[in-house]
C-alpha cells in the first residue's frame, strides 16, 4: 500500500523535505509502525524520535500511535502547534 | 460562520459589522485580536513567519467553533488567522463571537482562542538578532485549554 506523508515546521526543516509518497511493507499498518519504519532510516530521521511531543495526523485528524494506516491515507508529522 | 486562513490583513470593525449586518437579535459581540510582539523569551523579534497545514487548519478551526456552539449560545462566529511573513505590530489572529448575552460571547471567544492555540496546526518561526528559531509550545497554553474540560 501507498501513503502520502507530510512534514511541517521544524521537523520539515530537519528532514529536508515537506512530503513524500511512500509504498509501505505489509507489516506497517499503524501510525506507530509507520513512525518506527521512518525513524529506522537513520541520520536526520532521528528527528522523528527526538522531537518533543511529536504530533501525528491521519487524514487531517490527530491520531494516536495505535491508529490504523490504510492505503491512500495522508499522514502528517509535526511538532506541537504554536499559532494564535 | 466564517473561517479564513489568509496572508492579507483583516479589519476588526469590518468583521464585527459583517456579523451584525441585517439582524437585531444579537445582544453581545466579544472579540479578540492577537498581534506580533516585538520581543519573546528575552529576544527582540524583527519578523515572524507563520506556517500551517492547508486543509487540516480550516477543518480544525471549524471543529473548534462547532464545539463552542455546542457549549454556549453562539449565534455567529468569525475566525481569521494570517499566515506568511508578519512584522511586530501586525495582526495575527481575530476571533469574533456573537451571542444574545455577554457571558456566552466572552466564554466562547476565550474557548476558541485557547483551543486554537493548542489544536490548530499553525507554527511560528521568529527572527531574532541571533538568527531564526521555531517558537516552542508553551505549557501555559495547554493549561489554559485544559480548564475548559471540566
Amino acid at each position: 500500500m501507498s501513503v502520502n506523508i507530510l512534514y511541517f515546521a521544524g521537523l520539515r526543516e530537519a528532514l529536508g523535505q515537506s512530503s513524500e509518497q511512500l509504498s509501505l511493507p505489509a507489516q506497517v499498518g499503524s501510525v506507530g509502525q509507520l513512525h518506527a519504519h521512518l525513524a529506522a532510516r537513520g541520520g536526520v530521521w532521528a528527528a522523528l524520535t527526538t522531537t518533543k511531543n511529536l504530533r501525528i495526523a491521519v487524514n487531517r485528524k490527530v491520531a494516536a500511535m495505535d491508529a490504523p494506516v490504510k492505503d491512500g491515507d495522508e499522514v502528517a508529522f509535526f511538532p506541537p502547534v504554536t499559532g494564535g | 460562520m466564517k473561517i479564513s486562513v489568509q496572508t492579507e490583513d483583516f479589519d476588526l470593525g469590518a468583521e464585527c459589522a459583517a456579523i451584525t449586518r441585517g439582524r437585531s437579535d444579537i445582544g453581545a459581540l466579544a472579540s479578540f485580536v492577537g498581534l506580533v510582539r516585538d520581543s519573546n523569551d528575552g529576544a527582540g523579534i524583527s519578523r515572524m513567519t507563520l506556517e500551517h497545514y492547508p486543509g487540516m487548519t480550516e477543518q480544525s478551526l471549524a471543529e473548534i467553533v462547532e464545539q463552542a456552539r455546542g457549549r454556549w449560545d453562539v449565534m455567529d462566529a468569525t475566525v481569521i488567522h494570517r499566515v506568511g511573513e508578519l512584522r511586530p505590530g501586525d495582526n495575527i489572529v481575530l476571533v469574533v463571537v456573537a451571542s444574545a448575552h455577554r457571558g456566552d460571547a466572552f466564554a466562547a471567544c476565550e474557548f476558541i482562542m485557547d483551543y486554537l492555540k493548542t489544536r490548530a496546526p499553525f507554527w511560528k518561526k521568529e527572527k531574532t538578532p541571533e538568527g531564526e528559531r521555531w517558537v516552542d509550545a508553551r505549557e501555559s497554553d495547554d493549561e489554559s485549554a485544559a480548564r475548559w474540560k471540566a
